[in-house]
Order: structure tokens, then sequence, then C-alpha cells
């Protein structure tokens, strides 16, 4: 018989001092880069310190191209946040794309179909934004009913209304399309600017960055501070601590669903009211899978998520700059996020455990 | 009597997990073609010495030897490739696959997957043997007994002849027990050796050629079967009582608190759990819960504190501050809170149900607390007091208050826990299972809590499995036996032997001198 033996154990750590943590993420994005400009050596044979100088110039360049930054980190962080109270409470709802849809699309429909009737821009914005809320919060319900009472399973569940919403969208969008035949609606009340947000000292984004950073301080606020806040915790650790403390899980699963569909929705009327003044399909473009990532990443902490959405968003601009100067594939830069999205999750595991080296000669 | 060979040897095989010893330097042998029952209280240390044969677990210290080769078992293969096989208490099986599929599942035999082939071979264990087993029938449409009957035909395919089954028969009927151990004495007289895991003394004396014990992580000795009665296995289980000079005062005026009258529940399969369940818990006393482990002790917790659905019964409560009594059967625990019965609640499982991992005990205290302060947010500074008390009088170790309880040793999770409760000022204090897993000083440390809870005229419920504690620490003891009460005894007269008897008959009271 062969004497085997492990080669080593993986064991918890005890509690890591915070500025320990952080040298070991240091250290992880560090590799992260030497990796990338390795990997940017032997695939395309460019020197990686341009690369990263160009990467740079795309999101930061120039002004316009550093409004169009805010703009995006503060889009996805603010998906983001609506997505993270679910999550915290370990529901796993896959359906912000279809949220933020829904969201657009009453948006959208307040703006076409009421152009005429109401002219004052006032009551226009607080339509759309009842509305769009409105739409949202009932595609977070309904998952989240069916969960709490039949305990349907989340994720197909909110998988699928995405498809329904991105359908509706389509449906509508033939129905309002201008010009007739285009199949798309072209940019709503143009000239009238009903319904656009507000231009704030002249930036058309800076309401959009305003109102996502107030949400960041509201979110952070909520989850740290408050009873619901709690209670949503307790529930994302433990069902049965949360029965046991007389929680009524039912009613936090549909209360917090209904929250993340509603900051969903605002975030749709954001971008139709906002950025877009328009409605595609493609309006959210997968940000409701990435804000997913985002959230994680940040380990739901609101603040931190800025950070994280700002590396997603700055990985993604720079990726575009990158394929249009160097005439490369923007795959390319996909694999580089992809290599930094790898160590900094990878690194948490050495955060967590540590790796003992089995000492030799121990037993017979 | 010619020499006997044997199948299984174990040598001073130690296991520890962190500072609990689970095994102590433990010697046991197996003969071949023999039944060995391996007799033990709850947290006596079977089925972890068990988990080392099969590859579970490795053990600290000692060597196993196989028909008299040492071996090293690491994993479950090898515990495999050297004959041993193991049917775990809670089947591993594929629910959407057959009896065959699930057999054959993970042994990567050579040459393309012939169902038809194992089909036969099935069948041919299962006449040799005498199982009933249907090789095309998919698990989840069989009864229990069934998939037993699946998980060794599972380890005989494998060629397995050192079988080990842990507690076979907790989850049989009499009538497949009998089947099953006629199937143990088919597979002895083809030369199988066979251990068998159980808590059960008549059964241990029908089915065993011999039996070993284990007491507290301990190898007490063995007998042979012919040689042993019940009661002089009952004495070798429990062993001798041990003096533990827990303080315990005479209850001061007691009065009725908790009166429980004809409980009974059911679980989501429909099986009952408890049957008629009817004490009373008074104040200023420690009533004590014994029984075997899952003889509807968490049933009983669970159901009084409004978390288990009740399907008979009333638990009807005195509240000492308005003298009014109220039944409290069918309330959950928000309604009990809001009713103002102030009840406390240590579940066995601490971080799963009594605590919340990630949070530190402040967060932890707040589980009790956060629902009295008027508005939307939370009242963090009487929590903070109330953990940092906690944190100084039961000297809890923690860098501080708001490090994650998940990642504190298991003695301090429980004061943090206990500490909580007990902070509630609560009129009755239940207990599950509280010493579990603790070192000696803290174990004082909860007795001592309990003791001075039960002072401050709480009725305090103690469930728990040592019964030298809940002799010396309790005033009554409850038995419960199969989801019934076998005997009330009282805790200062009784001996072990008495409280052994109860513990694992019905009606044990038939059966005293």
């Amino acid at each position: 018989m062969k004497n085997k033996k492990a080669l080593f154990h993986i064991v918890k750590r005890e509690a890591l001092p915070w500025y320990q943590a952080w040298l070991i993420r240091g250290c992880a994005i560090l590799l992260a880069l030497l990796m990338c400009s390795l990997v940017t050596i032997i695939v395309t044979g460019l020197n990686p310190l341009a690369l990263y100088k160009t990467m740079f110039y795309g999101t930061f360049g120039t002004n316009r191209k550093t409004w169009v930054l805010f703009q995006k980190l503060a889009i996805l962080l603010g998906i983001s946040l609506a997505v993270t109270p679910a999550f915290k409470m370990r529901f796993w709802n896959i359906g912000a794309e279809g949220q933020v849809i829904v969201g657009g699309l009453a948006c959208a429909a307040v703006m076409i179909t009421l152009s005429e009737t109401i002219k004052s821009n006032t009551v226009m914005l607080l339509l759309m934004l009842v509305v769009s809320v409105a739409a949202g919060a009932l595609w977070g319900f309904l998952p989240a009913f069916f969960k709490a009472h039949w305990n349907t399973n989340e994720t197909l569940f909110t998988l699928m209304m995405n498809y329904i919403a991105i359908q509706l969208a389509a449906y509508f969008i033939i129905i309002w399309e201008v010009p007739k035949g285009s199949g798309k609606i072209g940019i709503i009340n143009q000239k009238t600017r009903l319904g656009w947000l507000p231009y704030l000292g002249g930036k058309q984004y800076a309401i959009i960055v305003l109102l996502v950073a107030i949400l960041t301080i509201l979110i952070f606020i909520y989850l740290k501070y408050s009873k619901q806040g709690y209670e949503i915790s307790v529930v994302g650790e433990s069902e049965r601590t949360a029965k046991y403390a007389g929680i009524k899980v039912e009613r936090v699963i549909i209360r917090t669903m209904v929250l993340s569909g509603a900051l969903c929705g605002f975030m749709g009327m954001l971008l139709v009211g906002g950025t877009d003044h328009s409605l595609s399909t493609e309006l959210v473009g997968g940000r409701g899978f990435t804000a997913v990532m985002v959230s994680w990443l940040a380990k739901f902490n609101p603040i931190v998520m800025i950070l994280t959405s700002f590396l997603l968003v700055f990985m993604q601009l720079g990726a575009k700059e990158v394929a249009t100067n160097f005439y490369l594939n923007e795959s390319f830069s996909e694999i580089l996020t992809g290599i930094i999205l790898f160590f900094i999750i990878g690194c948490e595991f050495f955060i967590t455990y540590k790796i003992q080296f089995a000492k030799s000669g121990k037993e017979a | 009597m010619e020499a006997v060979k044997n199948a299984v040897r174990m040598e001073g095989i130690t296991k520890r997990f962190g500072n609990v010893v689970a095994n102590n330097a433990i010697n046991l042998e197996l003969h071949e073609g023999e039944i060995l029952s391996l007799l033990g209280e709850n947290g006596s240390g079977k089925t972890t010495l068990m988990n080392m044969l099969s590859g579970i677990y490795y053990p600290d210290e000692g060597q196993i030897y196989i028909h008299d080769k040492p071996v090293t078992i690491a994993s479950p293969k090898d515990a495999f490739d050297n004959g041993i096989g193991m049917i775990h208490q809670h089947f591993k099986l594929v629910d959407v696959f057959t009896a065959t599929e699930n057999i054959i599942l993970g042994l990567n035999e050579e040459g393309k997957m012939n169902l038809k082939e194992a089909g036969k071979r099935i069948k041919e264990i299962s006449q040799k043997y005498g199982f009933d087993i249907d090789p095309e029938q998919k698990v989840y449409n069989m009864s229990v007994s069934q998939k037993q009957t699946v998980e060794i035909v599972k380890v005989l395919y494998r060629g397995a002849d050192i079988l080990i089954l842990d507690e076979p028969t907790a989850v049989l009927t009499p009538q497949e027990t009998d089947k099953l151990f006629a199937v143990m004495r088919n597979m002895q007289k083809d030369g199988k050796s066979l251990i068998i895991i159980t808590h059960k003394l008549h059964e241990v004396l029908e089915v065993s050629d011999r039996v070993a014990i284990l007491r507290k992580g301990e190898y007490i000795g063995d007998v042979l079967t012919k040689n042993a009665d019940q009661q002089s296995l009952t004495d070798m289980m429990v062993g001798r009582a041990v003096s533990l000079n827990i303080d315990r005062p005479m209850p001061v005026d007691p009065q009725p608190r908790l009166e429980v009258k004809g409980l009974t529940v059911y679980d989501e399969l429909g099986v009952k759990r408890l049957n008629d369940i009817t004490f009373t818990a008074y104040s200023g006393e420690i009533l004590g819960i014994a029984g075997v482990a899952g003889s509807g002790q968490r049933e009983l917790l669970e159901a009084i504190s409004g978390l288990y659905p009740i399907a008979e019964g009333s638990i009807i409560y005195h509240n000492p501050k308005t003298n009014q009594t109220g039944d409290m059967a069918g309330k959950d625990p928000l309604e009990i809170q809001k009713s103002g019965i102030s009840m406390a609640f240590v579940p066995e499982d601490r971080l799963g149900m009594g605590l919340v991992g990630s949070m530190g005990m402040t967060g932890n205290m707040m589980l009790r607390s956060w629902r009295k302060k008027k508005g939307i947010f939370l009242d963090k500074k009487e929590p903070e007091r109330v953990a940092n008390a906690v944190w100084k009088e039961l000297e809890v170790v923690t860098p501080s208050v708001d490090f994650p309880v998940r990642r504190m040793s298991g003695g301090n999770v429980q004061k943090v826990l206990v500490g909580r409760e007990i902070a509630q000022d609560p009129a009755v204090l239940m207990t599950a299972y509280a010493v579990r897993g603790l070192d000696i000083n803290t174990s004082y440390t909860i007795y001592n809590l309990l003791t001075a809870e039960k002072m401050k005229g709480v009725a305090v419920i103690y469930v728990g499995e040592d019964l030298d504690v809940l002799l010396e620490l309790c005033d009554r003891l409850l038995v419960l036996c199969g989801g019934q009460v076998s005997g009330v005894v009282d805790a200062r007269t009784t001996d072990k032997r008495q409280v052994g008897v109860l513990m694992t008959r019905v009606g044990g009271k038939n059966n005293e001198k």
C-alpha cells in the first residue's frame, strides 16, 4: 500500500487586520497587471505600457470622454445599487436588465403618448418618475411573490422576466417607430425637449451623476443603519435565524425585491430621460448583469461599489480606444478585464484561507 | 477456540477537533466474520471513529491494520481499495438515477458502461443475501428502507468485505429492521465482517456477536453478547456516576410557569415527532430533558418557541408580572414576543439559528432588541452596551464587539448566545445542548449562569446529552423516547441506570424492579 498523504491543507484564517487584507488585494492587482502585460506582449507584440496609456487616454483623454465615463459609471453604479439589497438577502435576482427596460419603456410611453396633453416639464418628469418606478417595482414584485409563497426558483423567474421585458419593448418600438418603417424610435420630443432631464450647469450628465451619488449614500444608510436593512442582512445570512428572531421572511423578500425593482425602474427613467432620449432593446446593454458582478465584487458595500464599477467602466472604455488605435479586436480588452477580475476575485480566497504545507514524516 | 483473525485492528487512534478530543487512543478490533456492535451515547465518538476507517477523517495519531497489514486510509477511495464500505446515516444517492445507476456511479470500470451487465450482477447480489431490490427503480420512488438497501448493495457491488452501518435502524420500522438483521446474518455467513453503530440495546443483543463500548471518546471495553444483558450494557455505556460538583441550590418557591398539555407535532413528511407531551416547568427550577438524539428534543423546544407547527395541544404560560395565563400554542415568535411573554431560547444550531455568523456581538445582540426602538433606524447604542457587558462578564475572547461571531471559537460563540438570551431578562429560558463541544471551564460558566437564572426565579429548561450533568445540574428530569414522555424523575434521587433505561424504552417504568 502506498503511503499517500495530502501535500497541503487549506485552513481558515483568524481575523486578518484590514491593512494586510488590502496588501493582499494590492498584490493581486499588481500581479494582474503583470499578467496582462505578459499576455499583451505574447499575443500582440505591443508594448503593454503604450497599451495602458491608450486605455487611460480613452477614458480621461478629453473633457467629453471624462463626462462619458461619469455617465457610464453612474448608470452602472445605479443599477448595481438597485440589485444590491436583493443580493444581500441572497435572492438571486438576475432580472435587473428587464427591470430597467420596463422602467425605460414606461418612461418612454409617458413621454410619447402624453407629449400633446402635458405641457409642464415638471409634471411630465414627475409622471415619468412615478410610472417608471411602478413598472420596475412590478417586475421585481412578481418573482418575489412567487418565491415567497410557492418557493419558485427566482433565478429562472427573473431571467424569463428579462425576455418578456425586452419583447414588450420591441413590440412598442414598432408601434411608436419614427419614421414609419425604420423599426426605431428616433429622439423623443426632440423639438420640445419635453420630459428630458434638465442640464445642470450646461452639462447633460451632471444630474444623473448627482442623483446616483445621492442614491449611493441613501442605499449605504439604508443597508447599514435602518431596521429594514438589518432584516435583509439577517434573512440573507440564515432564514432560520430570521424566523427565530421573529422576522417575517416572506414579507422581507417581497418588500426588498419591490425596492430593487423600483430602483431599476428609476435607472430606466434616467437612461431614457437623461441620456438616450430614445428607447431601444439595447437600452441596458447587459449592464443588468454586469451590475451583479459590481455588487458582489464590492461585497455589497455601496461605497466600494464606486470603485468596482469604475474599474469595469474604465476597462470597457479603454478597450474601445485600444481597439481603434491599435486595430485590435475589442475582445482583447475583455481578455484583460477577465484577467484582472480573476486576480481580484481569486485573492479573496487568500484573505479568508491560508495554505499549510504538510510536515513530512509525522506518521509511521 | 482457534485463533481469531482480525479484519480490522485500530491501534491508539486519536482524533481531535480543535480542543475537543473526539477519540482518545482507541484500540478496536473487528474479527473476521463477526458482527460487532459499537455502542455509546451521543457524542461518544462512534461515528468519528468509523469515519476514520472509511476515509472521511484522517486520524491525528494511531495506526489502522486491515487483515493485519498496516494501511493508510486518507480518502474514501483508499477505504474502498481495502474492502471497507460504510453505509452512512444520511444516504448519499442521486434521486433521479435508478438503483443500478447509483450503484455503478463513480466506479470507473473499464470499457463501455454496461447497465444490463451491472443490473444482472445486482440481481445476483440481491438473491445471494436476500435483498429486495428493483435495479430499474428510480431513487425518488423508493422508501427509506429501499434506499438503504441500495446503499448496502452499492458497497457489496464494489467488493467490500468489511461493512460499517451507521445507525441503520434509526430510520426503519420494526419489520424492516428484522429484514435488515436477516440480511446482515446472511452477509456474515458469507464471511463478511460487519460493524453496526447503534444505541438501541435490544438490537445490540439481537444481532451482534460482540459489543464494543465507547464513552466520551474513550474505549471502555468489549463483551461477548451472550455474556451481556441490557443492564450491564447500560452500565458500561453511561459509566459510573462522576461527581461534577455543580452547585445545586434547592428551588425557591416554585410556581407553574409553563404548562405543556398533550403537545403533538408532525414533520413535513407527516411523521409524528412529538406524541402527546405533557409536563409543567416551574419557576426557580431547572427542568432537564434527557433522551437519545432525535427523540423529539429539538421539536419540543421549537414548538414552544413558535418555530414548529403544532398539530394538537396547548402551551399555557403563566405571566409572573401580570399573573395572567394564556395559551401560546400556534403563535409565531413575533406574536409571542408581542404578547409580553419573555422567553429566551438557546437553540442547538448556534450559528444557523441563534446567531448571525457574519455579524459581530453588537449585531447579534440586536437580534432580540432591534424592534424596540421606534422609527425606521436601528438603535445601536443599547445593543452595544449589552455586547460590552457580555464581553466583559462572560470573558468572551474576541478582538472587538464587531468581530464576526462566525470566526470566534465554539465556546465564545456560545457565550455570546447565552449572554444575549439571559440579558433579555427572561421568565422562561430554554437551552438545547448548551455545552456541546465546549471545554470544561466554559461548560461550568454555562452551568453557573443557568443556576443563577434559576435562583432569579426563571423557569429553565435544559436539554442535555450528558447524564452526569443532567443529574447534577437539574432539579427534575423529563425523559423523552421516540417523541413520547417515558418518565419524569427527581434528579436528586435518581441514578443514571434508571434514566438510561427510560431513555431506551418508552414506559421504562414498567421494567423497574
